[in-house]
């Protein structure tokens, strides 16, 4: 038996009620349309969200932490070994701030294959001189054109550039709230001083607003040897070692290989940022929920329309199965209109979807938070799209099977006698 | 003669409501290019027996053979695939698919046997609609034809895999003598020319007058 004349008797039948092909098809439309745009639009918020504080923290942290000594003198000597040992007053140990021989561990970590890249910074305690007054300031020494490319500082650069910075070494980026503070603008001259009361004179390329107000009041962006300088220290001075991954779900397992290896204080960003995981996790849970109810109800319209077009189809049903046609050959005609309508109204539902996720993606959108998103975020991630298609045949074939069974098991003597 | 169908002993029951035995232990046999009908009353088992010898009921006791062959107890897809090619079906209600054109109707069944190419079976279907006088209405909707046309088209489709047996529950009981007399007289055609076997249940004492034997039932046997 061809197929083929199967599709062509199911294909009658849904262009002879074409109204009732249409809205079961549309049912479809709305429903996979619905799951891309909600899919897009949510996902791309999470990746906004998400990008807001992953993008600018390092998958590791490298740096020397003021602490105690986990072993003090008395736990060392063995006469006391077996003693129960109590010591009052335990104060940190004293230490620099500094990372040793901090070149060696970038260049080995550089060299790791899950490393995308490890960058030095030093943090430098300051002052903005304002006439007589002093701001409090906290001034960051990086590798600017690195800090761009792994940690996306460009995306909340209001005035000016990174290149700018990068190629001047006595310019800072200044924070937007110190600027609002002392009326600068771009172009002016800061005086900065170091703890040690040198004052310094900065040239400001540019400002940066990163969301969080408290930050942009303190912060500034120099060149390292900028901040080295300020310190008044050489240029083996560094702070941080902060690490960017290929694959940031390694981070707790890499960090703790870190930690074995060198004398340092590693933090990892699952454990910097716990509270964040769950927040993406759970909005993807109810995006799904939402999606996937969405597609059910979509099936449901299916199911009832087929159920009810076969009612109509009983005398039809009859005449095929007299004339020769098997149940499974009726079974088939109603699957493949099933198929057809899932197809159809999966297709236009693709295109809905990509046309709102398209007019999302246009409507204007600004924070605070990113000076640079001026539109909605939306994912555009063909795996959604694939997913709709799939789940559109594989709700409509559900949808469709059981009606089918149905007709594949009517007695034809039962509609001819009835009559 | 070679017999075209043979029922030996066919009982039965229907169970619901009640048990009832509907057709006590009969037998009959029809002669290729022999044209029977079957007469009685009401109730009398008349087209349960029909329903039986056309294989589409198969809750029954007894033996059924179509060409000496036997076709009891095959599967169901089995005996879909034997009225598809052997037996053709002729009912009170023109029972066409209503969304398909006249053509389409008469192809339908030559296309789900499969043994001949698109064009071919167009043009068997032309011929056979033509042998009924109705080619020119081959292109309308089947919905959009006369009652009496739609019947022709009805035997022009259970013709269109030149099967062995036609059967008809009540075929002309629906139409005005005039249209009838036409479809009565295509039966004998088919039966004279073609040698093509007939068994119609009727109810039209002249209709069953003019054919070549009539069997008469009572109660589940035959009478004669």
């Amino acid at each position: 038996m061809k197929f083929s004349v199967i599709l062509s008797i199911s294909k009658t039948h849904l262009f002879s009620r074409k109204k009732q092909t249409i809205i079961a098809a549309l049912g479809v439309t709305f429903g996979i349309g619905a799951y891309i745009i909600m899919m897009s639009f949510m996902t791309g918020l999470n990746g906004l969200l998400d990008g807001m504080v992953l993008n600018r923290t390092p998958h590791i942290h490298l740096f020397n932490e003021v602490k105690q000594s986990e072993k003090q003198p008395i736990d060392k000597d063995d006469e006391y070994k077996d003693f129960f040992r109590v010591v009052h007053s335990i104060k940190p140990t004293e230490s620099q701030t500094k990372v040793n021989n901090a070149s060696a561990i970038m260049s080995y970590l550089n060299e790791q294959p899950y490393v995308k890249g490890a960058t030095p910074m030093v943090r430098a305690q300051a002052f903005y001189m304002a006439g007589t007054s002093r701001l409090n300031g906290s001034i960051i020494g990086v590798d600017v054109l690195k800090e761009a490319e792994f940690y996306n500082l460009n995306d909340y650069i209001i005035n000016g550039d990174v290149k700018d910075l990068a190629v001047n070494e006595n310019g800072i980026l200044m924070g937007i709230g110190v600027a609002k503070i002392l009326s600068l603008k771009v172009g002016d001259v800061v005086q900065v001083s170091s703890t040690s009361s040198e004052v310094f004179p900065l040239k400001i390329v540019g400002f940066f607003q990163s969301g969080l107000a408290d930050v942009d009041k303190i912060q500034s962006y120099v060149n390292i040897k900028t901040a080295q300088r300020l310190m008044g220290q050489p240029i083996t001075y560094i702070t941080d070692i902060n690490i960017k991954l290929y694959d940031m779900e390694k981070a707790p397992e890499i960090s703790k290989d870190l930690r074995a290896m060198f004398d340092l204080s590693v933090v990892d960003i699952q454990t910097a940022n716990a509270q964040f995981e769950t927040g993406t996790s759970i909005r993807n849970l109810i995006s799904y929920a939402v999606s996937i109810t969405l597609l059910i109800v979509a099936g449901f319209g299916i199911y009832n329309i087929l159920n009810m077009l076969i009612y109509e189809k009983m005398n039809d049903i009859a005449i095929l199965k007299a004339t020769g046609f098997s149940g499974r050959d009726v079974q088939l005609i109603f699957i493949s209109q099933a198929l057809i309508i899932g197809f159809i109204g999966g297709v236009l539902g693709l295109i809905l979807g990509y046309g709102v996720s398209v007019l999302i993606s246009h409507a204007p959108f600004e924070t605070e938070a990113l000076p640079t998103v001026k539109t909605m975020p939306v994912d555009f991630s063909a795996s959604y799209y694939i997913i709709g298609i799939i789940f559109a045949m594989i709700s409509t074939f559900f949808a469709g099977y059981f009606p089918s069974k149905k007709a594949q098991r009517i007695d034809p003597v039962e509609i001819i006698r009835g009559q | 003669m070679s017999k075209a169908l043979e029922a030996k002993n066919i009982n039965k029951y229907f169970r619901k409501p009640v048990e009832f035995h509907v057709l006590k232990d009969i037998s009959m046999d029809i002669e290729q290019g022999e044209f029977v009908s079957v007469m009685g009353k009401s109730g009398c088992g008349k087209s349960t027996l029909l329903y039986i010898l056309s294989t589409m009921d198969t809750d029954y006791e007894g033996e059924l053979y179509l060409n000496d062959k036997l076709i009891t107890g095959r599967t169901a897809d089995e005996l879909a695939q034997l009225r598809n090619e052997k037996i053709g079906f002729v009912f009170q209600f023109h029972y066409l698919l209503a969304e398909f054109t006249v053509l389409e109707n008469v192809m339908l069944p030559a296309k789900k046997l499969g043994k001949k190419s698109y064009e071919e079976i167009e043009h068997d279907a032309m011929l056979k609609l033509e042998l009924l006088g109705i080619k020119d209405q081959a292109l309308k909707l089947s919905s959009r034809i006369s009652g009496g046309q739609k019947q022709r088209v009805a035997i022009a489709r259970s013709l269109i895999n030149d099967p062995v047996i036609i059967m008809g529950d009540e075929p002309t009981g629906n139409l005005d003598s005039k249209n009838a007399d036409i479809v009565f007289n295509i039966f004998k055609d088919l039966t004279h020319e073609q040698g093509l076997s007939l068994l119609i249940v009727t109810h039209d004492d002249d209709f069953a007058q003019r054919t070549d034997r009539i069997i008469t039932m009572e109660d589940g046997l035959i009478l004669s």
